[in-house]
């Protein structure tokens, strides 16, 4: 119907450049030394120092007190990203499921009170959250880094929309098959959502790794610090530094971009249908 | 709802229970807090606190300080929307018009959107570094000394052209999907219908797509309030004096660097308004004027 | 094996709405019963209160004397076939078969005896470990008799079963099920709104309307003694002509024409006039019957479908192949296949001419 023509092409070509180059220089300037940098500028062409920059990165310690290493920080990153992406999905399907497929009085105000959460991101109460975890002792901890960040809706959302799309007649069967509510949630309503929780789970392993602001707050002791937050923590390093550790600064960057880039550039169809189906 | 349901009067509640007990410990109590805080003022020594009424609110909107922060944050939310919402709708037209290649441009177009705000920012940074950037290199070559960090407009540019190169896949993943989901017959009587690509293009497919542009909208205006604040924070390094931040970051100065914890609230309120007023805006006055096909 | 009793049966739904009203039916043991009516007459709802999808308002429900109001409907002995089939999709046919089976503790070794039998019975054997969305149609049809057969219920319950599936597949379904009803004698409720699958099938018909009983017979009962004119709008296709006429001493006045019959004047001055289209004859004989005036003819191959009006109502007759219109034809109905009923109430009139025909002399539809 359309005939393709050379100025789509070209259009997206230039597209794809503009969103993908300075992915790609971050990675070759980062093999490069810092003076060559700090003489030459970005650059496209590879270095030769990739083993020396990214072994120093990952096992190095550093910071202030000492003894992070990279290695510590891509594991606090790991453990953010699969503790929140798994707990969101674990309450977010108990509770969609206690929504969705159970008749009881405070239905309709439970439903409410979650989707409220919908409303207000986490950075306009940053203060007295901070306050709140402070006063449950949870700063410094997994627990604190990770549980506050499930009080959203999000996944309830999505895995409602899904559960109302099974069709009732599923549920109707698996009763007379002599299912109850346990049974059903876990022969056929969890095995039915596979997809769906695999989409949810890149989109929320990506939104956990990502935590920036949280983090920050949450930890300071830098055995907490995961890549991401580790990030300000070059940059403090930095000022009043002759030549900045501009290699060693990339070769960060890349650790922490890769993980989710990789996600979703792999798993692209599941991350794109879970997005498009929880957000419309 | 669904036709067949349990009946139960306890499991419910028992699944229900987790989240509860997150968004109860987590949200309602922080939310309830900064709403009891902002109306006291608190003793810069940790002595108690007095209450202030209206004060702390006062204080915040006849701010000259705060006033400018707002009208920045407007004019950033406004570009970084328009900027990547245009961006995003063009390049998804074009994947959805080529055959050949289009998951290949689709893979190379969605991945920065894995990237984390504040690692934007700093690969950002470097392409705005007063020495080894490529920006502003290719800046000077026109004459214009770009300083990054020190001049305010300089550092705006560099922060809005950030914030849109992170936030163009996501909005291009909507609209072709939104493209996608037109039925080919609606195309093929167009095309019939109107021989001129452009013309075709607003008035067909453009009005079909005004659910998911209306969409958008509003999570492109969350995203520049709030989910920028990664950017902003490495792009500013904590120097927020002579450079451009927005209402939230805003918040986060004066709460811990500040410790204003009752300015701090003010604001944070002042922010869910806001919040609350673009999701009624959402569903109350846009909403009508759209296409729903 | 069981009876089902549905006694005074009633479902109200909150804002006061009566979905069904009252109804009453007794199910032999073995018996296939065929619940029909148009949509929203009540049918599916009382097919689920009877699966215990749906609660009783009022009334019992026994199956096999047992009474089941309160009883969950995994102990109710039932099974129950979908009209969109509601197969588990993530799991294979067997494990589809196997899955109440299991739920209820059956012993392995009898549950694959079990799937086995069915799937020989349904010649799925070749697909036992296929996935759903690998099967057609009319297979996933099949599936899903199947996990009704694998579980030895007391009764089936049968929800438009067939009505996904294309109109060849159908016919072929339709006598399957007939079949396997007959060979395992299991009592059978069946909801449909398709009357012919309905005549086919059923031992005994239930026409429903607006949540209420209509009529309960065989299907030649119904056929031949529709008890008001929405059973007998509804059975039969095409569907019976009904002319709205009065009374006369002489006849029926229909419009400006009078149709002589030697009923005498009715109590009801207002009176319907029902005769089937294959009853109707044509000729040119003036006193035969009143004025036909064709409008145009369908050719169905077989027969004509010959479509007209008379006093200005529409009216449809089958005709053999040689038809041939022709100037002021006459319409001539044997009378004792004229039915009559009162326009005010619907329901059939006893009428004096007419001596009840034995069924078994002229029987359209053969079950």
């Amino acid at each position: 119907m359309y005939r393709t023509n050379f100025r789509d092409h070209l259009v997206l070509i230039i597209g794809s450049l503009m969103m993908l180059l300075p992915v790609v220089v971050a990675f070759t300037t980062s093999t490069h030394e810092a003076a060559d940098i700090h003489m030459n500028g970005l650059t496209l062409v590879p270095g030769d120092h990739f083993a020396e920059t990214y072994e120093t990165v990952l096992t190095r310690q550093g910071g202030f007190t000492g003894k992070v290493t990279g290695l510590t920080m891509l594991g606090n990153s790991l453990i953010l990203g699969l503790g929140f992406a798994i707990g969101k999905i674990v309450l977010s399907m108990l509770a969609a499921y206690a929504i969705v497929y159970f008749r009881f009085r405070a239905a309709t105000a439970m439903f409410w009170i979650i989707f409220t959460t919908l409303l207000l991101p986490l950075e306009v109460r940053i203060l007295p959250s901070y306050e709140v975890m402070h006063k449950l002792g949870l700063i410094n901890t997994y627990t604190g880094l990770i549980v506050p960040l499930l009080a959203s809706a999000t996944g309830t959302f999505f895995f409602r929309q899904f559960f109302k799309s099974v069709p009732d007649e599923l549920l109707e069967a698996a009763r007379i098959d002599g299912a109850g509510p346990f049974k059903f949630f876990i022969d056929i309503l969890v095995p039915l959502s596979r997809t769906m929780i695999a989409a949810m789970f890149i989109i929320m392993f990506v939104y956990g790794w990502n935590q920036y602001l949280w983090p920050m707050l949450m930890t300071n002791d830098e055995g907490f610090y995961t890549l991401v937050r580790g990030i300000k923590q070059i940059l403090i390093v930095w000022v009043g530094s002759q030549i900045p550790d501009y290699n060693e600064a990339f070769a960060m960057a890349v650790l922490a971009m890769l993980p989710p880039v990789a996600l979703v550039v792999i798993f692209q169809n599941w991350f794109i249908k879970g997005l498009t189906e929880s957000d419309k | 709802m669904k036709r067949a349901q349990f009946s139960s009067s306890l499991l419910p509640y028992l699944f229900l229970a987790p989240q509860l007990a997150v968004i109860f410990i987590f949200f309602y109590w922080p939310s309830a807090e900064a709403i009891r805080s902002s109306f006291f003022l608190e003793d810069p020594f940790g002595f108690g606190s007095t209450f202030v009424g209206f004060q702390n609110y006062i204080d915040t909107l006849t701010s000259p300080e705060y006033l400018g922060i707002a009208a920045f944050t407007a004019l950033f939310t406004v570009l970084v929307t328009f900027f990547s919402l245009a961006a995003g709708l063009l390049l998804a037209v074009k994947a959805d018009k080529v055959i050949r290649g289009s998951s290949a441009y689709k893979t190379l177009l969605i991945s920065v959107y894995a990237i984390a705000p504040p690692v934007a920012g700093l690969i950002g940074m470097m392409f705005f570094d007063q020495h080894i950037g490529p920006f502003v290199r290719l800046a000077a070559l026109f004459g214009w000394e770009m300083k990054v960090g020190l001049n305010y407009w300089d550092t705006t540019f560099a922060m809005v052209f950030v914030a849109v190169w992170k936030q163009i896949p996501y909005n291009f993943i909507f609209f072709l999907s939104g493209l996608q989901s037109i039925p080919a017959s609606v195309l093929e009587a167009a095309v019939i219908d109107c021989r001129n690509g452009l013309r075709r293009f607003w008035t067909v497919l453009a009005p079909l797509l005004t659910p998911t542009a209306f969409f958008l909208l509003i999570i492109n205006f969350t995203y520049a309030l709030f989910d920028t604040f990664g950017v902003i924070d490495v792009m500013v390094k904590d120097k927020a004096a002579n450079n451009p931040i927005t209402l939230t970051y805003k918040v986060y100065m004066d709460g811990f660097r500040g410790n204003d914890l009752g300015g701090s609230s003010a604001q944070s309120v002042i922010l869910m308004v806001v919040v609350l007023v673009l999701t009624v805006f959402q569903f109350r006055f846009l909403e009508r004027r759209v296409h729903y096909g | 094996m069981a009876k089902i009793d549905i006694d005074h049966v009633f479902k109200t739904y909150a804002g006061g709405a009566q979905a069904v009203r009252d109804v009453s039916i007794s199910i032999r043991d073995g018996e296939f019963i065929v619940l029909v009516g148009p949509s929203g007459c009540g049918k599916s709802t009382l097919l689920r209160m009877v699966a215990g999808l749906e609660e009783i308002s009022a009334g019992e429900v026994r199956i096999g004397g047992r009474l089941v109001n309160n009883v969950e409907p995994a102990e109710r002995d039932i099974a129950m076939v979908f009209q969109n089939y509601a197969l588990y999709p993530h799991m294979s046919v067997r494990q589809n078969l196997a899955y109440g089976l299991k739920n209820r503790g059956t012993p392995k070794p009898e549950i694959e005896a079990r799937v086995a039998e069915a799937a020989r019975m349904l010649e799925l054997e070749p697909y036992l470990d296929r996935k759903p969305r690998a099967l057609s149609g009319g297979q996933r049809q099949r599936v899903a008799m199947g996990r009704a057969i694998v579980r030895h219920p007391a009764a089936f319950l049968f929800d438009e079963p067939l009505s996904n599936l294309d109109a060849k597949l159908r016919v072929t379904m339709r006598g399957e099920i007939k079949r396997l009803q007959r060979r395992l004698g299991t009592t059978s409720l069946y909801v449909t709104h398709d009357q012919l699958e309905a005549m086919t099938l059923a031992d005994r018909l239930v026409v429903l309307n607006k949540g209420e009983i209509e009529q309960i017979g065989t299907p030649l009962e119904i056929y031949h003694e529709p008890a008001s004119t929405f059973v007998a709008s509804f059975i039969g296709s095409p569907a019976m002509n009904l002319l709205q006429g009065r009374s006369t001493e002489n006849g029926f006045a229909i419009g400006p024409d009078l149709w002589r019959l030697a009923t005498g004047p009715l109590d009801d001055a207002a009176i319907t006039i029902g005769f089937r289209p294959e009853d109707v004859t044509f000729t040119r004989d003036m006193r035969a019957g009143p004025e036909f005036l064709l409008d145009y003819v369908e050719e169905l191959g077989a027969q004509k479908l010959v479509h007209g009006t008379v006093g200005g109502q529409a009216v449809s007759a089958t005709a053999t192949a040689e038809f041939q219109p022709q100037e002021s034809m006459r319409l001539t109905v044997p009378e004792h296949r004229i039915f009559l009923f009162s326009t005010a109430t619907g329901k059939r009139l006893r009428t004096p001419i007419t001596p009840m025909q034995p069924a078994g002399d002229f029987s359209p539809v053969k079950a």
